[in-house]
């Protein structure tokens, strides 16, 4: 658990972060959000001390963060950022190691550990862990940012827009990974982005950074339906409401008992997948089936479309 | 072009020079029809061997020196304690290149005498500024992202410096060490209107009895000793830049 | 509060300290022999030392206290001149009347102590940012301030000034060769240069050969280029008609001349070079685009972003020739270098003093004039981003 309390951070008599108090659950996925200059990336190098706050206290699991010397505390918890940062005279397995190293860790414990994260990371560590960095791509680079944050194994993962510099196409499966990454470990991750759609796609909590405040932090679902400030109104932005609703949901939640026609589609997708599905083949009604391809019932456009709307 | 002719030529460079300290009378032939009728060829106040060997010791302690307090001065004024030195060391830098390599020579006479200590003098301080410079630039210019992950990896500041800044530095460094050695290779020479034991003193003599001979040689060892020490250098600095993966 | 120190501050101050208990002045019988080395308050009137002493504590704490960059100049600029000024007193104060073999110079503590307030100035100057033409404001200034002191004569009781005032028509001349050396062959350097990196940059198979070549004739040490053209630039003189009459011989200046003018090329070529392959694509692409020739491309867009580069090979060449052109001497080419071999030769470091002297003032200003009007070019170029 993280809890901020009453946190500052002031240059030159300018608050860049105003008196932020907030709590992270352990084992979630909280995104801050916020145009650039909101104070959003101050706050997390707060977290591991890369920024001294000017005043307010910051614990995890309870200890004042600053109880210990800050390169430890570091060591202690996962940082990764945009441009991955990788050290460019160091091989891919020596990278990874990082933190182990520092922590003084045993060869042979080190040595598994790049190769298990390897191939978390789909990388054969064969091929891969004898590499230099610029001999990959850019999506490769930042899967072993993220491995390089992991090694020392966590309980805090930090990252500052990790997949900014990535394309679209490798940012999506970037993200898909590190949902489940999250499941694997249980780390309690705290991600800054500025990209709504990553905000909601992997968030269990978003919170909204303007101005150096925090003007709203809560369920993706609460932004949507009560934004408390035109500003995270204006974020979520108007004319996609109803289908930031659809996406933070499973299809399981709309899944009511019958039989329909047609392709199916998976309980783990988003209900904005499954209107997506509708609306293209022109049905009323879909098949769902379970992750192992059970028939478990269907969805109807009517449930969908009450969904969307502001009040159920 | 092939590959291995400027490896070839360097070698062969390599072996002419061998050649000609070691046996210059064998190369009288070729030097010959540049003198007046009786002058020598070949120079002959001294072993032109042991005068190119002390003028490389002379270079080699200047530049050694030079590399060690140069490296440990970029490091202190990039340290958050010599921060405030930092505005200044790049002004006096700057203003330091603006004394002809001659005056510092001349005036560092009167405090140490003739002889080799002006020399090595003069050397030292003319060799500081292409290291300081060039380890300064290096260190300020590192990526901002790898700086960044260093810190959030938990490092402290000496490991930062030695497993992080230091090592992708280097290469940059060893072009301001070449660049310091190429200069005082050529600046040693005029160590020798000081009265120092470098290979000046053969080009010197041919000033002074107008022998185009001596000047020639002197001139031309000097010449491959720079350019063999440049290219072994800069093959360093490649091998580095490669290690360092930035092509 | 606390009072805050400043770390700069304290090194100056502990070399300026350095400076004032070791030697001021020293006097010596004649102008080759060893001297007596005299303090502060001994090559001064009691009076007049205790007060240059004061002055300098002023500008020490001055220098150790944390204040504005402005103070800190002013009184940098104040301990400077008053050191200047109290050398000249000391000179005629120490000189016994009616020796005129007795010579007074600078000694050890003296320049420690202008070493450490140019240094308080320089940090200063840095501190302040100074636009490019308050730089060379501040230039002038000080060169009409050293200027004024030497014109007054209050320095004419100094070592180095009679040995200048033995041979003022000869160092004018001198002086005049030096600049004709060292910008002439900067100015032929320019006039072949840059033709020659357009070339370069348009045609890549000749950069390697021409880039090399000139790399090759940095490597041969100077004095071996000034004798090594020697025997070529005879040879001419000798057999193509008319050479002889516009100054062309063996030795002299036009060896030197043409070895500058060498060591100049390299730098110029390359950072044309340089400059023009650091043009930005997309303004390449854009001129291109709105149908410029070749010819319009290279004046109105390649050349002018290319002139901050460009400016700062000519800003190498021109600080590396003044330097150089001492060497001159060596052949017969004149310059200040005749003083500094001269002193050498005669062990008369005062002579040496004479040369060496305006030889860094005159590399230190072209430096200043230089930085600044690379500077005005960048600003202009990048508008208010660079601020």
């Amino acid at each position: 658990m993280i809890e901020i309390d009453a946190i500052t951070k002031t240059y030159d008599e300018i608050a860049v972060v105003d008196d932020v108090s907030m709590v992270i659950e352990p084992r979630t996925i909280t995104v801050v959000v916020g145009t650039s200059g909101s104070g959003k990336t101050t706050l997390l190098r707060m977290i591991n001390r890369l920024v001294e706050p000017t005043s307010g206290e910051i614990r995890l699991d309870g200890d004042d963060n600053r109880s210990m010397p800050a390169h430890e505390l570091r060591r202690r918890i996962g940082y990764a950022i945009q441009g991955h940062g990788l050290f460019p005279h160091r091989t891919v397995a020596q990278n990874i190691a990082t933190v182990p190293r520092l922590l003084g860790w045993e060869k042979p414990r080190m040595d598994a550990k790049v190769a298990e994260l390897l191939t978390l990371f789909q990388l054969e560590p064969e091929i891969f862990g004898p590499r230099y960095p610029h001999q990959l791509s850019g999506g490769q680079q930042q899967r072993v940012g993220v491995a390089r944050a992991l090694a020392a194994e966590p309980n805090v993962l930090l990252m500052d827009e990790p997949f900014g510099a990535l394309d679209p196409i490798i940012r999506a499966k970037a993200q898909d990974d590190l949902l489940a990454i999250q499941k694997h470990f249980g780390t309690t991750i705290v991600l800054v982005t500025h990209d709504m759609n990553e905000a909601f796609h992997l968030a269990n909590k978003i919170a909204v950074m303007d101005k150096g405040k925090v003007v709203q932090y809560g369920p993706p679902v609460e932004l949507v339906r009560a934004p408390t400030t035109d500003f995270v109104k204006t974020l979520i932005g108007d004319a996609e409401r109803p289908f930031r609703l659809l996406s933070v949901a499973n299809a399981a939640a709309a899944v009511e008992p019958g039989e329909a026609e047609g392709e199916p589609i998976q309980e783990d997708r988003s209900q904005q997948d499954a209107l997506a599905a509708l609306l293209w083949s022109g049905r009323d009604a879909l098949p769902v089936v379970s992750v192992g391809g059970k028939p478990i019932g269907r969805i109807k456009l009517s449930t969908l479309l009450k969904r969307a709307a502001r009040l159920q | 072009m092939r590959a291995w002719l400027p490896t070839a030529l360097r070698g062969l460079l390599l072996l002419a020079l061998l050649a000609f300290l070691v046996s210059p009378e064998s190369f009288e032939p070729l030097l010959k029809p540049l003198v007046q009728q009786d002058a020598p060829a070949i120079y002959n106040h001294g072993s032109l061997l042991s005068l190119t060997l002390q003028h490389l010791r002379t270079v080699f302690i200047a530049t050694a020196a030079a590399t060690i307090i140069a490296i440990g001065l970029a490091i202190l004024v990039t340290r958050p304690i010599g921060a405030e030195f930092l505005p200044l060391s790049r002004s006096l830098v700057n203003i330091g290149q603006t004394f002809p390599p001659v005056a510092v020579l001349a005036l560092a006479v009167p405090a140490v005498g003739f002889g080799e200590k002006p020399t090595l003098i003069a050397l030292f301080l003319y060799g500081l500024l292409p290291i300081f410079e060039n380890t300064l630039t290096a260190l300020t210019n590192l990526p901002r992202s790898v700086m960044e992950a260093a810190r959030g990896a938990g490092m402290t500041g000496f490991q930062r410096l030695f497993q992080v800044e230091l090592p992708l530095s280097l290469p940059v460094i060893v072009a301001g060490i070449r660049l310091s050695v190429v200069i005082n290779l050529s600046t040693a020479t005029i160590g020798s209107t000081v009265a120092a034991k470098t290979l000046g003193e053969v080009i010197i003599a041919g000033l002074q009895s107008n022998n185009l001979a001596f000047i020639l040689q002197g001139g031309l060892i000097v010449g491959a000793l720079a350019i063999l020490i440049y290219d072994s250098l800069s093959g360093v600095e490649k091998l580095l830049t490669r290690r360092v993966g930035r092509r | 509060m606390k009072i805050r120190f400043d770390k700069l501050g304290v090194v100056i101050a502990l070399v300026a300290a350095c400076g004032v208990f070791s030697s001021f002045a020293v006097l010596k019988p004649n102008r080759i022999l060893q001297g007596q080395a005299q303090s502060i308050l001994d090559a001064l009137p009691s009076g007049m030392g205790w007060g240059l002493l004061l002055v300098l504590v002023m500008a020490g704490t001055a220098a150790v206290l944390r204040m504005t960059a402005w103070a800190k100049l002013i009184a940098a600029a104040a301990a400077l001149l008053v050191l200047v000024l109290a050398m000249g007193y000391a000179a005629t104060f120490l000189t016994p009347s009616g020796n005129s073999y007795a010579r007074v110079s600078p000694a050890s503590g003296f320049w420690l102590l202008l070493f450490a307030f140019a240094l308080l100035a320089a940090d200063a100057m840095t501190r302040l940012r100074p636009p490019p033409w308050m730089r060379i404001l501040f230039l002038v200034i000080a060169a009409f301030g050293i200027g004024g002191v030497l014109m007054s004569g209050s320095w004419n009781g100094l070592s180095i000034m009679k040995e200048y005032s033995g041979r003022a028509d000869v160092f004018w001349t001198e002086a005049g060769r030096h600049v004709m050396l060292a910008l002439g062959s900067l100015a032929a350097a320019v006039a072949v240069g840059l033709p020659l990196g357009i070339f370069c940059h348009r045609f890549t198979a000749l950069k390697d050969a021409v880039l090399n070549t000139l790399n090759l004739i940095q490597t041969i040490p100077s004095i071996a280029l000034f004798g090594l053209l020697i025997g070529p630039l005879a040879w001419f003189a000798a057999t193509v008609p008319g050479a002889a009459n516009i100054g062309i011989r063996g030795i002299g200046a036009a060896p030197a001349f043409v070895a500058l003018f060498l060591y100049s090329l390299l730098p110029v070529v390359a950072n044309t070079v340089i400059g023009l392959a650091g043009v930005p694509r997309e303004a390449n692409d854009a001129a291109r685009g709105i149908g410029m020739t070749d010819r319009q491309r290279l004046f109105d867009v390649e050349l002018p972003l290319a002139l901050p580069v460009i400016l700062t090979g000519i800003r190498i060449v021109l600080v590396q020739n003044i330097g150089l052109a001492t060497i001159a001497a060596l052949i017969g080419g004149g310059g200040f270098g005749v003083f500094v071999f001269q002193g050498i030769g005669q062990t008369a470091m005062d002579l040496v003093l004479l040369g060496a002297v305006p030889t860094v003032a005159m590399a230190f200003a072209a430096a200043v004039v230089l930085d600044a009007s690379i500077e005005m070019n960048f600003r202009v170029q990048n508008g208010a981003r660079s601020a």
